[in-house]
């Protein structure tokens, strides 16, 4: 079922009824995904785009039988939207707000490990372009057509950066099973490991394309994860080669501020645990026909 | 947003943390005054610029008398200020701080920051004060002593007691120190900052702690639950080009190359910037347009694009997702009539609507030249920046 997300998940909108939360919400539909209501705190009993609003999130699961909801609070809102969702027993949780204080975001975090692991509610973002399996259901922002049904996973921070390896790969005709985005903040409900872990379990994917930037170290725990556990071909790029350090790169977490945060640092690091390197952003599409060429006939 | 050394003090002050007494002078004759309300025999005038390394530039001087105190004062005013961290443009002084001096008997480092593996505030601390932290790490790893805290409880005493303890201070400094490091934690947590820096602080040979220099920043992203710390802001410090971008609500990092970049996204940003340098460019700057890429937010990255000299050739990449290509072509053509680009322009438009957009482009009558991929874009950029480079220097 690839992974996260298919076409029986049934998925809420929280900021339903605003400007940004409308306009998704109904390209969501029209892509195929099954949108059971929306939560607006205060509008709850109206109908919006054909749906069911409810004040609370608890009130939406509790009619709608929900298990995923997308997030388009404002910033000051936002973390508590999550906790409300983590609450409600929301299983997917993907927000797209970006803005979010990290001192909430600390919040968040600390305030979901509460609830046992089998029962942890699963945050993607915020700050992302969320989750889209090509061909069943879309939780995010990104353009559905641009990614044609298949079986590579794409797990990245960047919304656009992720639209231009879809693209490339399309323009080859290599379809994608899932694409996650996971964020451009410094502290993010789902790493780079927890995605690749999920992929690596996922029947309908045969390889991951891994799209990474400078700043944190999360590209390097998964490449350690990935040397240690992956058997499926992992594939990575790291944006920022030309970022000088210390400067903040427009997501909030883009910034070289320690040692192998660097893009040539990672890249060192991800060659080292035998990851397949991307060398230029032009290159997604080429790189992964010929990884999959090669696993086909070693297979 | 980072702020000045004295305001970062009066902040850590109000949280029972000693600063040394000081204040704040706009020209000589305030800094001598200053030297007469503070008191004792020797001060130390110190340049308030956002950066670190002012001692080695010129940027911090021992006075014992109020020549010495003016003197300094002139030379240091309306100075440009440049260490290894301001880049060769340097940071301009217009504020000095003048503080008694201090008789220093043993320096040590103190910083808070937010640990990203951790994903909570860690404490950095170390006897090995005076030095940069990236220099204690390398020299003296052994005497890093680190703790991170619980966001749910904040910081507790014992974690405190366990650093200052760690740091070998007497038992009589235990108490004191306690109370510094909750203090910045404090200010740390109640302020929304990303980066305290004490460094050094230290112990007086009378016998108490003494922040001697302070350094903070704060999350941007929390600014609008701050006003006080808003306020802080000091426009001087920033890059006029990132200031006027700041100003229009877009996101950009100058840097020194000559082909200037609009690009929508943080990450296709990056991996542009890349390809440049790939194909043997040097990007200009670093531009997130940001998702609605609409005809107004085009023609001020422009303007802010522009706005660099030292730009000789425009990059423009956009990725329709949400919005059409046929669009975001209209709005670059109304841009260009607009703001008038007298450069090289090379655009390259893909996802919805792609061959409409590239339609316009082409039809405008505009000299705009168009790339499909973005190899292709990187290269006729550089192409088009080599050949403005060429017939400049022949003319």
């Amino acid at each position: 079922m690839a992974i996260l997300l298919n076409r029986s998940t049934r998925v809420i909108v929280q900021g339903f009824t605003g400007k940004i939360g409308s306009f998704h919400a109904d390209d969501m539909k029209r892509y195929g995904t099954k949108l059971v209501g929306g939560v607006t705190p205060g509008k709850g009993g109206q109908t919006h785009l054909g749906l069911p609003v409810f004040n609370t999130v608890k009130g939406a699961v509790r009619e709608t039988r929900a298990e995923a909801s997308i997030v388009f609070v404002p910033p000051p809102f936002a973390a508590d939207s999550i906790m409300e969702a983590a609450d409600a027993g929301i299983k997917l949780c993907v927000c797209i707000t970006d803005g979010i204080p990290s001192q909430d975001m600390m919040q968040v975090k600390r305030y979901m490990r509460r609830y046992r692991f089998e029962d942890r509610m699963r945050l993607v973002g915020p700050n992302c372009a969320g989750v889209i399996t090509p061909g069943q259901a879309l939780m995010g922002i990104m353009p559905g057509s641009i990614y044609l049904p298949g079986r590579v996973g794409i797990v990245g921070r960047s919304g656009t950066l992720g639209y231009e390896a879809a693209s490339q790969m399309k323009a080859l005709g290599i379809g994608v099973s899932t694409s996650v985005g996971i964020g451009g903040d410094p502290i993010n409900g789902s790493s780079f490991k927890d995605i690749l872990q999920l992929f690596e379990r996922d029947e309908d994917t045969d390889a991951v394309v891994m799209i990474g930037e400078i700043g944190g170290p999360q590209e390097a725990e998964a490449a350690i994860w990935a040397r240690d556990n992956m058997r499926k071909p992992l594939i990575a790029y790291i944006a920022g080669l030309s970022a000088p350090k210390g400067r903040r790169m427009g997501h909030a977490g883009a910034i070289i501020s320690a040692f192998g945060e660097s893009a040539q640092e990672k890249v060192e690091i991800l060659k080292e645990a035998g990851v397949i390197i991307v060398p230029t952003p032009a290159s997604f599409g080429e790189v992964v026909a010929d990884t999959l060429a090669r696993t086909k006939k070693a297979a | 947003m980072d702020i000045h050394e004295y305001q970062a003090k009066e902040l850590l002050a109000r949280h029972g943390v000693h600063v040394p007494r000081g204040g704040l002078a706009y020209s000589p004759e305030q800094a001598t005054y200053r030297a007469r309300e503070i008191g004792g025999s020797k001060w130390v005038l110190k340049a308030q610029v956002h950066s670190g390394a002012r001692g080695k530039a010129g940027g911090i001087k021992l006075c014992s008398n109020d020549e010495e105190i003016s003197n300094a004062a002139e030379a240091m005013l309306g100075r440009k200020l440049v260490t290894h961290q301001t880049g060769p443009r340097g940071k301009l002084i217009s504020r000095l701080y003048l503080e008694e001096a201090v008789d220093i008997a043993q320096e040590l480092y103190l910083g808070f920051v937010l640990d990203r593996k951790e994903e909570r505030v860690m404490i950095v601390a170390s006897a090995a004060g005076g030095m940069e932290i990236e220099d204690i790490s390398e020299k003296k790893p052994d005497s890093i002593i680190r703790a991170t805290v619980d966001p749910g409880v904040g910081m507790q005493g014992f974690q405190a007691r366990e650093i200052a303890f760690g740091l070998g201070l007497e038992s009589n400094l235990i108490g004191k120190a306690t109370e510094t490091i909750l203090g910045c934690y404090q200010v740390f947590r109640d302020y929304d900052a990303s980066m305290l820096e004490i460094n050094p602080l230290v112990v007086t040979r009378d016998g108490s702690l003494v922040a001697l220099d302070a350094k903070m920043s704060f999350d941007e992203n929390a600014l609008f639950r701050r006003p006080e710390i808003s306020e802080l802001r000091d426009k001087s410090q920033e890059d006029p080009r990132e200031t006027f971008a700041s100003d229009r609500g877009l996101s950009y990092v100058g840097l020194d190359g000559n082909i200037g970049c609009i690009i929508n996204g943080a990450g296709l940003a990056m991996a542009t910037m890349d390809m440049i340098k790939i194909a043997g460019g040097e990007p200009a700057n670093f531009l997130d347009i940001g998702g609605g890429a609409s005809p107004e937010r085009v023609a001020k990255s422009f303007r802010a694009v522009l706005g660099d000299k030292n730009v000789e050739t425009i990059l423009v990449n956009i990725f329709a997702g949400i919005n059409r290509c046929d669009w975001v072509a209209e709005g670059v053509i109304k841009a260009i009539r607009e703001v008038g680009v007298d450069v090289p322009l090379v655009v390259r438009l893909s996802g919805t609507k792609v061959e409409e957009g590239r339609k316009i482009l082409a039809d405008s009558g505009e000299k705009v030249i168009v790339a499909d991929t973005l190899a292709e874009a990187a290269e006729k950029a550089v192409a088009a920046w080599r050949e403005a480079a060429k017939n400049k220097k022949a003319a």
